[in-house]
Parts: structure tokens; sequence; C-alpha cells
């Protein structure tokens, strides 16, 4: 196990290293400058603009450029922002926790509510309950997230005046009222990002517990005279929860890039609206911070459900 | 041996005049039974007719505004209401239909194309070429992908129009960047069955009467890998179509005077206070689009599953 794992942790690092040589190419081969606004400029004079680009480094060759960004972003120094200023470490400090409160609450609540559905829909299956789960899983999740939200905005917002259409991150009423406020604001991008990720995860619990539940170990279990709770529950469930639960990992970060729309909908300060601001603003350090960043995130969430595999499943063997 | 008896002959001869049954007849018969998967087919045929003929037919051109008929509620007039400056939107959303529809198709088409190529290659050749493309498949998989898009089409459209003029440039951009992040899964799936089918006694067969490379993979092996790519495909024009919508929603996919239902959605959002039906319409669009191409992915998946047949 321990060899595995250290073998599959180095197998990470060339991946990630690929996927940032694919990023920095698509960067120095775009078209445009990213000194534009000097670039115009007639008050800026030549000589002066030259000394910009060296001090940015710009004149350098391409591959010299991107082993100075890789040691940098390696050692957590993202540079600074063309917009702000600031360090674009400091920018993300300040989105990251919005973005983590409503995409985990989000993801936390569809994991509760889709593994039993899943589990009762496959168990009943063609029943009642199965009909309306699965028509509802199939609605859910080919109604695209821009829509949903839109939808709600139009029914909860507008028509009820219910619940606010912009999320605030400045709310500063004392208290329960306070409180009450921010749950308040965060109960639409919840459910539209919920809805989506219940539906996906309910479809491949049932899936899972549909392909368990004809096999021969199950049959032995109901022989034994096992109860038929018994039976779902330690014979069924722990052998078809196994590929859930790396496809509950491995889908992680798909719910933060999905999250950059949901984010845009109703105003969320997250990190996708972030990059969304930087992307019009050509904001390039911004831009790049946040794609490597996404980019971390789905190959340590492939490390980690390659992991939890190994763990969950003794049928695999590492040598 | 035994004489044939007459009444074996007859049951002979009326199973010879039956019809053959190929693969396709057999999906047929399996798909009539998937209920959803035939309204979807029925759903997406009006809709896809709608785009082709509506604009045709209906009298208020998409491209002309009239301020005077500005954020009209629905009505005889204007089906699908007006637009804060005035467009007819059912004109828009039909149009729009046209160019949402087609970006889904080519995309599609597009991953295909490369998926298929190169899970026939790394399948077909093995060994190093095997290694080298399946690395790249995995590395394609782990790049974040709506990051990427916002970026890609973010940085080339300005290049691209330049070189294409403003619609087909962003088509072939939204196109090219959809279906070339999207060709993994076709890939693999296509590889995998490339390994099987290769080891099969028709391709040798094949190979010792001499039958060159080329021919032996697309005639001999692809069409036997067709069941799972038709699938992929059909699922994969409702993904591109979504991608394609999230994208011009987010205002970085097609320019404002090109209504795609996506560009549409955008538009209206903020004026969802106002003239909410300029949200309602485009949205439902895509929504019963998806829908419809997921229930066919869905019934098809049934249908070209041999596993499942029951005759």
């Amino acid at each position: 196990m321990t060899r595995y794992l250290i073998r599959r942790i180095l197998t990470a690092i060339p991946t990630l290293l690929a996927i940032s040589v694919v990023i920095f190419t698509i960067l120095a081969l775009a078209p445009g400058d990213p000194l534009s606004e000097f670039a115009v400029n007639p008050a800026v004079p030549p000589e002066v603009r030259q000394r910009i680009r060296h001090s940015l480094g710009l004149d350098e060759p391409i591959p010299v450029r991107y082993v100075k960004w890789l040691k940098s972003m390696a050692t957590g120094d993202f540079g600074y922002s063309f917009r702000t200023h600031g360090p674009v470490r400091d920018l993300i400090v300040q989105r990251l926790p919005t973005t983590i409160y409503v995409i985990g609450t989000a993801y936390l609540i569809s994991v509760l509510l889709a593994i039993p559905i899943g589990v009762i829909s496959a168990v009943k299956q063609y029943s009642i309950f199965d009909n309306i789960a699965t028509t509802f899983a199939f609605i859910g999740f080919s109604l695209p997230t821009f829509f949903t939200g839109l939808l709600l905005i139009l029914i909860f917002s507008v028509k009820l005046g219910w619940l606010p259409m912009i999320y605030r991150t400045t709310i500063d009423t004392p208290g329960l009222a306070g409180l009450w406020e921010k749950i308040k604001q965060a109960i639409m991008p919840i459910t539209v990002l919920g809805l989506f990720q219940t539906a996906t995860l309910m479809r491949y619990t049932r899936a899972a517990m549909l392909e368990a539940i004809p096999q021969d170990y199950v049959r032995t279990a109901r022989a034994k005279g096992l109860s038929e709770f018994t039976v779902i529950t330690r014979h069924v469930m722990r052998n078809a929860l196994i590929p859930v639960v790396t496809i509950v990992a491995l889908s992680i970060p798909g719910v933060f890039t999905g999250a950059v729309i949901t984010e845009q909908i109703f105003r969320v300060p997250g990190m996708g609206s972030l990059l969304i601001s930087a992307i019009n603003d050509s904001d390039t350090p911004v831009v790049m911070a946040i794609t490597i960043i996404f980019a971390v995130l789905v190959v340590l969430f492939n490390l980690i459900a390659d992991i939890l595999y190994g763990v969950l499943d003794p049928r695999i063997k590492y040598d | 041996m035994q004489a044939a008896t007459p009444a074996a002959v007859e049951r002979l001869a009326g199973l010879r005049s039956q019809k053959p049954r190929s693969l396709w007849s057999d999906a047929w018969r399996q798909f009539r039974h998937h209920r959803l998967a035939l309204l979807g087919v029925g759903v997406l045929v009006v809709i896809v007719l709608a785009t082709l003929i509506g604009p045709l037919v209906w009298p208020i051109p998409w491209n002309v505004f009239d301020m005077a008929q500005a954020m009209q509620p629905p009505s005889l007039q204007h089906p699908f209401g007006t637009s804060d400056l005035g467009y007819d939107m059912l004109a828009r959303v039909l149009w729009g239909g046209r160019i949402s529809i087609a970006v889904g198709i080519v995309a599609m088409l597009v991953s295909i194309f490369l998926g298929t190529t190169i899970g026939a290659l790394a399948g077909y050749f093995g060994g190093l070429i095997d290694s080298l493309l399946m690395r790249l498949t995995d590395l394609f998989i782990s790049l974040p992908s709506l990051p990427l898009l916002l970026l890609v089409t973010y940085l080339f459209r300005d290049r691209m129009k330049a070189i294409f003029g403003l619609q087909l440039g962003t088509f072939i951009l939204i196109v090219t960047v959809i279906g070339a992040l999207n060709w993994m899964p076709v890939a693999r799936l296509v590889r995998a069955s490339f390994l099987s089918i290769k080891q099969k006694e028709f391709i040798e067969a094949a190979h010792c009467i001499g039958v060159p490379t080329l021919s032996i993979i697309v005639k001999h092996i692809l069409p036997n890998t067709l069941s799972p790519v038709i699938v992929a495909a059909t699922l994969g024009v409702a993904e591109a179509i979504i991608t394609e919508s999230a994208l011009s929603f987010l205002g970085l996919g097609f320019p404002p005077d090109i209504p795609t239902w996506g560009r549409l959605l955008y538009d209206g959002q903020n004026m969802i206070e106002f003239a909410p039906w300029m949200v309602i319409f485009p949205g439902l669009a895509i929504f019963l689009t998806v829908l419809c191409i997921n229930y066919v992915g869905d019934g098809l998946r049934d249908a070209l599953d041999p596993r499942r047949m029951n005759v």
C-alpha cells in the first residue's frame, strides 16, 4: 500500500507539470499583449515601455519565462493583479471562503440526499418512488444550472419576493436577524448546485446498486436467512457504494468549476466570479492562478479517489 | 437421417421469406419500447424543423427591432413577447436555435472524430503509440475544462474574428474548443473495443487474405465499435449545447448580434424583473432540447446494448 501510494503521488507530478505547460503555452501563444494598455498609450515613450517589459521579464524567451513562473507558482507566489495591483494570493484568500461555504454546503446536501434516494430507488426498482426519483433525476441533470438559477430568481425573488436576488458578503445586521439574512441569500445558489449534483449522484448510486443486487453473494446472504434490511445495508450497499465514494471524490473539482456559472447568476463573490471578472479585465496573473488552482484540484481529487478505492476495496492488489 | 416432413418444409420456407434481422432492425425494435425516447425523437424533430423552417415562415425578421414594441408580454402578435430593444423573441429563439443546434452537432462531430481516431490508433497499434496516446488522454482528462474553455475563447476570439469574420470565426473557435476538450471518453471507449476486436478470428482472416491495415481498421474493426460511439455522440450533442449556452451566458460565447439560446439568456438576465419572457423561452428551448437528446441517448443505450436484448 505504501509503495503504491508513493508511486501514485509520483505519477501525479508529471501530470501537473504537463498541465502547467499546456496552460502556460496557451497564454504565451495567445495574441494580444498583457501590456496593451501601455502599448497603445502614446504618452509612454518606447524606452520606458522597454524597461517595463524588461522589469516584468517579458523580453526573455518563453522557456525561461516558464521556468521562472513555475518556480514562483510552486512556492505559492501568484504574482500581482494587473487590476488591483495587490498580490493575487490575497484576492484568492479573500474569495475562497465564500466559494467553499456555498459549494461545500450544496455538495454535502446532495450527497446526503442522493445516496438514500438512489439506494431506495434501486431496491424498489420500477416502484412509484423509483419512477418519480429517476424522472426527477433525469430532469435535474438536463436542466442547465444557468436556467434553473434564473427560474428560481424569477419565482422566489421577482414574483414572491421571499429571497434576495443578489448575494452580499457585507451583511452586518447583528444577531439572529443577520444570520437569517445570510442563510436566506445562500438558499438559491445552494439549491441550484445541489439539484444538479443530487441528480447526477443519484443516478450513479442507483446504477451501482442495481449491479450489486443480482450478485451471488447477495443470494447467499438471503439464503442464510438474514433480514432484507441487513442484506441491503451490509451486503449490497457496502459493495455498491465503493464506486459511488470515488465518484463523490472525483466530482468535487467539477463542482468547483461548475460553480463559476452559479456564482455569476447570483453575483456570489467567490472564485468563479473572480475568474470571470479577471478574464473580462485581461487580468492575466489572476486568470492563470485560478486555472492552475482548478487543475491542482482535479489532480488532487483523482489521487484521493484512487487511494480511497484502494482502501475501500480489498480486492485491489498493489504491486 | 429423417426425411423432411411437409410441416418442416413449410416452416423453413416461412423462415426464408422473413426479412433478415440486422443489428439496426433489432435496435429499432428495442428502441420502440422506450416510450420516452420515442417521444424525445418526436419533440426533437419538431424543434429542429421549427428552427429550420420557422425563420422562413415567421413574418417578423429576427434582426430588425422596433423600439415602439419593446418589452411587450407574449401576445398573438408576439407569441414569445419582445425584448427590451423590441426584437421579436420568437423570431430570435427560432434563429438562435439553428446556431445552438449546429454548434452542438458540429462540436460533437469534432470530438467523435478526434476520439475515434486517437482511440483506434492506440487500440490497433498498441505498444509505444498506445501508451503515448493514453497519457495524452489522461492529461486532457485532468485539464480543468470550463476555465480553459473560457480562457481559450477569450484569448483567441479576436484573432479568429479577424481571419474568418465575426460569425464564422466565433463558430469555428467555439466548436473546435468544445470538441477538443470532450473527446477523451470516446477515445477510451474506442480503444477498449479495438483491443478486444483485433484479436478476433475474422480480423486474423482479413490479415491472411492481405487486406491493407487502413481498411482493416476502417472497414472491419470500426463498424463493430459503433454502438457505444453512437450513444456517446448523442449525449455529446446535448453536452455541447449546454457548454455553448454556458459560454454565451457568461458573455464569452457568441456576440450580441448572433442570438444563440445562451446569448439570449445572457441578454435577458438583467431584464428578468421586467420581461421574464426574455429568459423563459430561450431557457425552455435549451432545457427541452437537452432533455429530449438525453432521453434518446438513454433509449439508444438500451437498444444497442446486446446484453439487454430481449427478443
